[in-house]
């Protein structure tokens, strides 16, 4: 049993007041959350320190503006937060943000982090069509259920790591049928019990409904098993890898918005890999024709060998690819391929090294000759 | 008379200064024999070799690619090639998953002192790619 803090005021109301008293008490200097631009379902994260502009916060807001663990990173990367800071993410994106740490890329000092069981969020798309706001009701009533709706995006519908890794404090939100009454809190750390320390509310020992869960992680993985057969085709030899990429755009979103894919030299960015009349004319040569620019497939596997083995499924790639190529579903696909040969789960252990950066003497022997 | 008799595939190899390309060189002045299909390129450790030079190899039409370096145990730098395993084998991984031709791609440990390994891997893998043929890349536009 986890010890709890439970607030009779709906999961949203519940939450914002819980955060207001962290700000108002002095316990935290500010709050890393979402907040609505305007009223039409736009929103971006932001730092909050006075309490009243956390009114219009969305901590749990269905939609995901940037992988919050990549915004975390650049905000801590070149010092450690000075001041305590508490911030309210996904669980894809405390991953995120964990295996950028790995990468020396941030640090978790001074920082709290409060997140929920993730009920998936929405497109860029439909939040740009003012759809998400609409459709506000009829999300919390299937997350309620612990339904899966099928607008959600894709890598969403199919994620079974819904539940954090790493929080200190995990607000109880899937398939829990009275969330417009009661704020469940668990506090999973010495740190999250900290926080919740004097905060108005009932203290009891608690644990998540795990039956309820692992229903909602067996809906996720028949929505997994389904988008992967769809996809296996699709991706299937050098015809399939070109029928699918063919029509990137080689505008390079995915990785930009890729919280893994984090280098700030990146080869594909670099005039080196431009082609040159030269470089054309060998490539003409061999070919008789070239796309123009080409290498999509090679920017794709590329990026598909540099992050696979940390690919936290996150879904930012394919929300920001202009293009609709499918790409979270395969990097999830491929990811989840190689991760399992490292047995490896990105972003469950801060302690566990990156499979890259290690190795052992005795191993692989079938990859030898 | 098999169609492939005439066809020599081209290789891409990258081969470590401190052993493979000391092991290719041994293999040259020891004077044995193994076909001029290998285009070697010297890199100062197996683990140089970001797995993009062997994706970018393969599609833009190397028949084969082959990685070598120092034995485990005995890299020049202690560890790189336990390293290189790891990537190599993550990247086989992703070929198998896509369907693509994942034996066109080996990893070899090849000594200073192992000319005649050299010559052997050369020869044979050489023999493995004329019978599978042209890589099937170098004919598309669409990459």
């Amino acid at each position: 049993m986890t010890k709890a803090l439970i607030i009779n005021k709906g999961v949203e109301q519940g939450i914002i007041e819980f955060l207001k008293y962290l700000l108002d008490s002095g316990k935290v200097k500010a709050v890393f959350t979402l907040k609505k631009i305007n009223k039409n379902g736009a929103v971006a994260f932001s730092l909050i320190s006075k309490s009243e502009d956390l009114d219009d916060s969305v901590p749990f807001y269905p939609l995901m503006p940037v992988n919050a663990g990549y915004l975390l990173s650049r905000f801590t990367m070149k010092e450690a937060a000075t001041e305590p800071v508490v911030a309210v993410l996904k669980p894809c994106e405390i991953r995120a943000f964990v295996e950028l740490i790995k990468r020396e890329q941030g640090s978790l000092e001074n920082l709290f982090i409060i997140s929920s069981t993730c009920g998936g969020v929405y497109t860029h798309k439909m939040s740009a069509d003012g759809l998400v706001e609409k459709n506000l009701t009829k999300y919390w009533d299937a997350v309620k259920k612990g339904e899966i709706l099928d607008d959600l995006r894709p890598t969403c519908r199919s994620c079974e790591e819904f539940q954090p890794y790493n929080a200190d404090i995990t607000v109880d939100i899937v398939g829990k049928n009275d969330l417009d009454k009661q704020c469940t809190m668990l506090l999973n750390t010495e740190k999250g019990e900290g926080l919740a320390k004097d905060m108005k509310g009932k203290l009891a020992e608690k644990n998540l409904d795990a039956k309820k869960l692992d229903n909602f992680r067996a809906k996720r993985e028949k929505e997994k098993k389904k988008l992967f057969d769809e996809i296996e085709p699709k991706i299937k030899g050098l015809d399939g890898l070109i029928d699918t990429f063919g029509k990137c755009i080689s505008c390079h979103a995915c990785g930009k918005v890729c919280p893994i894919c984090y280098c700030t030299l990146c080869e594909f960015e670099s005039p080196d890999s431009e082609y040159k009349p030269s470089n054309y004319e060998t490539e003409l040569n061999k070919r008789g024709a070239l796309r123009v620019p080409p290498g999509t497939v090679y920017y794709q596997l590329g990026r598909l060998d540099h992050i696979a083995i940390s690919c936290v499924g996150c879904g930012a790639c394919e929300d920001a690819c202009p293009a609709d190529i499918p790409v979270s579903i395969i990097f999830k696909k491929i990811g989840e391929s190689v991760q399992k040969m490292f047995d490896y789960i990105p972003g469950k252990n801060l302690e566990e090294e990156l499979p890259l950066s290690t190795f052992k003497k005795e191993e692989l022997s079938e990859v030898e000759e | 008379m098999n169609k492939n008799d005439d066809y020599l595939p081209k290789i891409i190899a990258f081969l470590c200064n401190w052993c493979s390309y000391a092991g290719a060189d041994l293999a040259g002045t020891s004077r044995l024999k193994y076909p001029p299909s290998i285009l070697p390129i010297r890199v100062m450790c197996s683990s140089r070799v970001d797995p993009l030079f062997v994706i970018k190899a393969y599609l833009n039409g190397a028949d084969g690619v082959i990685v070598a370096g120092c034995h485990p145990g005995d890299c020049h730098y202690e560890k790189g090639n336990y390293y290189t395993r790891r990537r190599f084998a993550l990247l086989k991984k992703i070929f198998e998953d896509l369907d693509l031709e994942q034996d066109r791609l080996m990893l070899s440990w090849i000594s200073a002192s192992e000319g005649p390994k050299y010559a052997k891997v050369a020869t044979e893998f050489t023999e493995k790619i004329k019978e599978k043929g042209k890589n099937p890349a170098k004919s598309k536009i669409f990459l």
